[in-house]
């Protein structure tokens, strides 16, 4: 019999839609802010003022919710945990990592069938969360220097005269590329698992809900 | 005597002084114009003028010996050209200048002679100024002046004085001579002399208002002005050009110059999409200018190519473009045609596979637990 099990918590899934909102919305401002393309005829206009303000405020938004989501990595169930971020820690962590990849190769039949995230996708996720670090850290390096005596610029300024503030920018401008890339995967691989798992893979990130045969696990 | 101090607590120069400057051929508007000028640029309230007039009237110059390594000349030459006050009063009135290779009329023995006797009578007390950097590699071999190694001049008169200003970026940095493969082992002032007191002012060439400001308030004051985290004067470099550029309006807006002599570049628009590091660089140009305040390089139409900052040669460029060139792929690659590169490889290849798994029989789960719908 299928068993209803309440598996996202809302920290998790509401810091899920924070980031997916600004991620959007940060790589278009971020976008144009790089790159900007639009047509302005009037001076009177604030079209990158706006982009920018629009940008420093999701900036803001998409730090407190990454920060959020990893506090709660210490406070939620065993699926928000920092633990299943870490697969490789553990023997039976390897084999959902072999088994999930020789899935994905077609080498093996079906997927080892995990309440969770799947092996590589913690994998996966483990890395974004490296990204969306250095992603924060060189934002606001970049954002804190219209004022040099100001609380972001010293946080930040090991960083900018380590690295220099042009290879901030261009780590910036990388990041945003290697997180469109690991949002496209992101979603095909949600609605492969929803098929092939017919577990309600992509509905348990708006309710928080999975169906799982304790018999299969 | 009162009323003397009031005026000088509002700012007024005293009358004396203003004639004993009018009498060795500075006019009372050209002194005035000097403190003014002085007092704005070191963002002190106007009230410190007649102090700054008082400090640049006494009998105190400090003797200086100003040293050239690897180095263009560009800034002596600015320094020639400062205008207030000109070159010549500043060299001959207002500060005592005992060595300087360009323009010292001593020359061979005589000069390091008189080097050397500044030296030993004002140790501790004079200001030492380097323009250019200090090759290290090979024991300093890259640069000697009369049969020393810069490394080694450098250590000994910095040493010394009782205070090194390093002007320009390669001075403060190492510049263009430190730049990739940094063929001499380039350093900076404050590399080379670990333990002396340096104030850098980079910029390529230094901007002579900026070294006359320093050297007004080490007068006044006694001591060099505060510095940032890289040794700068916070008066100079405390804010970004960006933030105080006479285009910048044009950036908020989202107008850009898209070429050169294009119709946004005719009509003044923002220089960002040419490669302006205005946003990347801390410096005082928009404010205070080159060449008697006329113009500066945003000013008359070209991008800020970040010549003050550290490395500029090497982190700056190209200078043209916003991003800097991806290490390991082509000249033309940019960042953002990279990253939708791998975007599209990415859609590209999940695409393919989800075609193969929408295709694959036999990997459901529940398969028997899934009933059809009429």
């Amino acid at each position: 019999m299928l068993q209803i099990r309440y598996v996202w918590e809302w920290p998790v899934r509401l810091t899920h839609w924070f980031n997916v909102i600004s991620i959007i919305v940060l790589s278009v401002t971020g976008y144009y802010i790089g790159n900007p393309s639009l047509s302005v005829p009037q001076t009177e206009s604030f079209v990158m003022g706006w982009m920018r303000v629009v940008h420093y405020g999701f900036a803001y938004l998409f730090t407190v919710s990454v920060i959020v989501r990893v506090l709660w990595m210490f406070c939620g169930n065993k699926h928000a945990s920092w633990r299943a971020f870490l697969p490789w820690a553990s023997r039976e962590g390897w084999g959902h990592i072999i088994g999930t990849f020789t899935y994905y190769t077609f080498l093996r039949k079906k997927p080892p069938y995990v309440v969770g995230h799947n092996a590589l996708a913690a994998m996966a996720y483990s890395l974004v969360f490296v990204l969306f670090a250095v992603q924060v850290v060189s934002g606001f390096a970049l954002y804190g220097q219209y004022d040099p005596n100001g609380l972001w610029a010293s946080l930040t300024a090991p960083f900018l005269s380590v690295f220099g503030n042009q290879a901030l920018r261009l780590t910036h401008h990388m990041i945003m590329w290697l997180v469109i890339g690991f949002a496209i995967h992101h979603v095909y691989s949600a609605w492969l698992m929803d098929v092939k798992e017919k577990n309600g893979t992509l509905s348990s990130i708006f309710g928080g809900y999975k169906f799982i045969d304790p018999k299969d696990l | 005597m009162a009323h003397e101090e009031k005026q000088m607590q509002d700012g007024v120069i005293p009358e004396e002084i203003l004639q004993r400057w009018e009498t060795r051929g500075v006019s009372r508007r050209d002194f005035m114009k000097f403190c003014s000028v002085m007092t704005a640029t070191l963002a002190l309230p106007v009230t410190m003028m007649g102090k700054i007039a008082e400090a640049v009237e006494g009998d105190n110059r400090p003797p200086v010996i100003w040293m050239e390594f690897q180095g263009c000349t560009g800034d002596s030459e600015a320094f020639l050209r400062a205008n207030q006050p000109t070159a010549t009063e500043l060299i001959l009135d207002y500060l005592s200048i005992d060595y300087h290779e360009t323009i010292m009329a001593a020359a061979g023995h005589q000069a390091e002679a008189a080097k050397r006797q500044t030296m030993e009578k004002y140790k501790g007390k004079y200001i030492a100024i380097v323009e250019g950097a200090i090759p290290a590699a090979e024991d300093g071999v890259y640069c000697t002046v009369a049969g020393n190694s810069a490394l080694n001049i450098a250590r000994e008169v910095c040493g010394n004085a009782a205070a090194t200003i390093a002007v320009g970026s390669c001075a403060s940095f190492g510049g263009v001579p430190a730049a990739a493969p940094n063929p001499t082992g380039a350093i900076s002032v404050s590399e080379a002399v670990p333990g002396a007191t340096v104030m850098n002012l980079p910029g390529c060439p230094l901007n002579a208002t900026n070294l006359t400001a320093a050297i007004v308030h080490f007068l006044t004051f006694g001591r060099l002005p505060a510095t940032d985290s890289l040794g700068r004067p916070k008066f100079a470099y405390g804010k970004r050009i960006h933030d105080n550029c006479e285009r910048r309006a044009h950036f908020d807006a989202g107008q850009y110059a898209e070429a050169f002599g294009d119709a946004g570049h005719r009509q003044g628009w923002c220089l960002y999409k040419l490669g302006c590091k205005g946003p990347e660089t801390f410096h005082n140009c928009p404010t205070v200018r080159y060449n008697e305040g006329t113009s500066w390089p945003v000013q008359s139409g070209h991008g800020c190519i970040g010549c003050s900052e550290p490395q500029f040669w090497d982190t700056m460029s190209p200078f043209y473009k916003r991003l800097p060139n991806v290490p390991g792929f082509g000249v033309e690659a940019t960042a953002d045609k990279i990253g939708l590169g791998i975007a599209a490889a990415t859609a590209v290849a999940f695409g393919a596979h989800g075609v193969a798994s929408a295709l694959r029989k036999g990997d459901d789960m529940e398969s028997d637990q899934v009933s059809k719908e009429d």
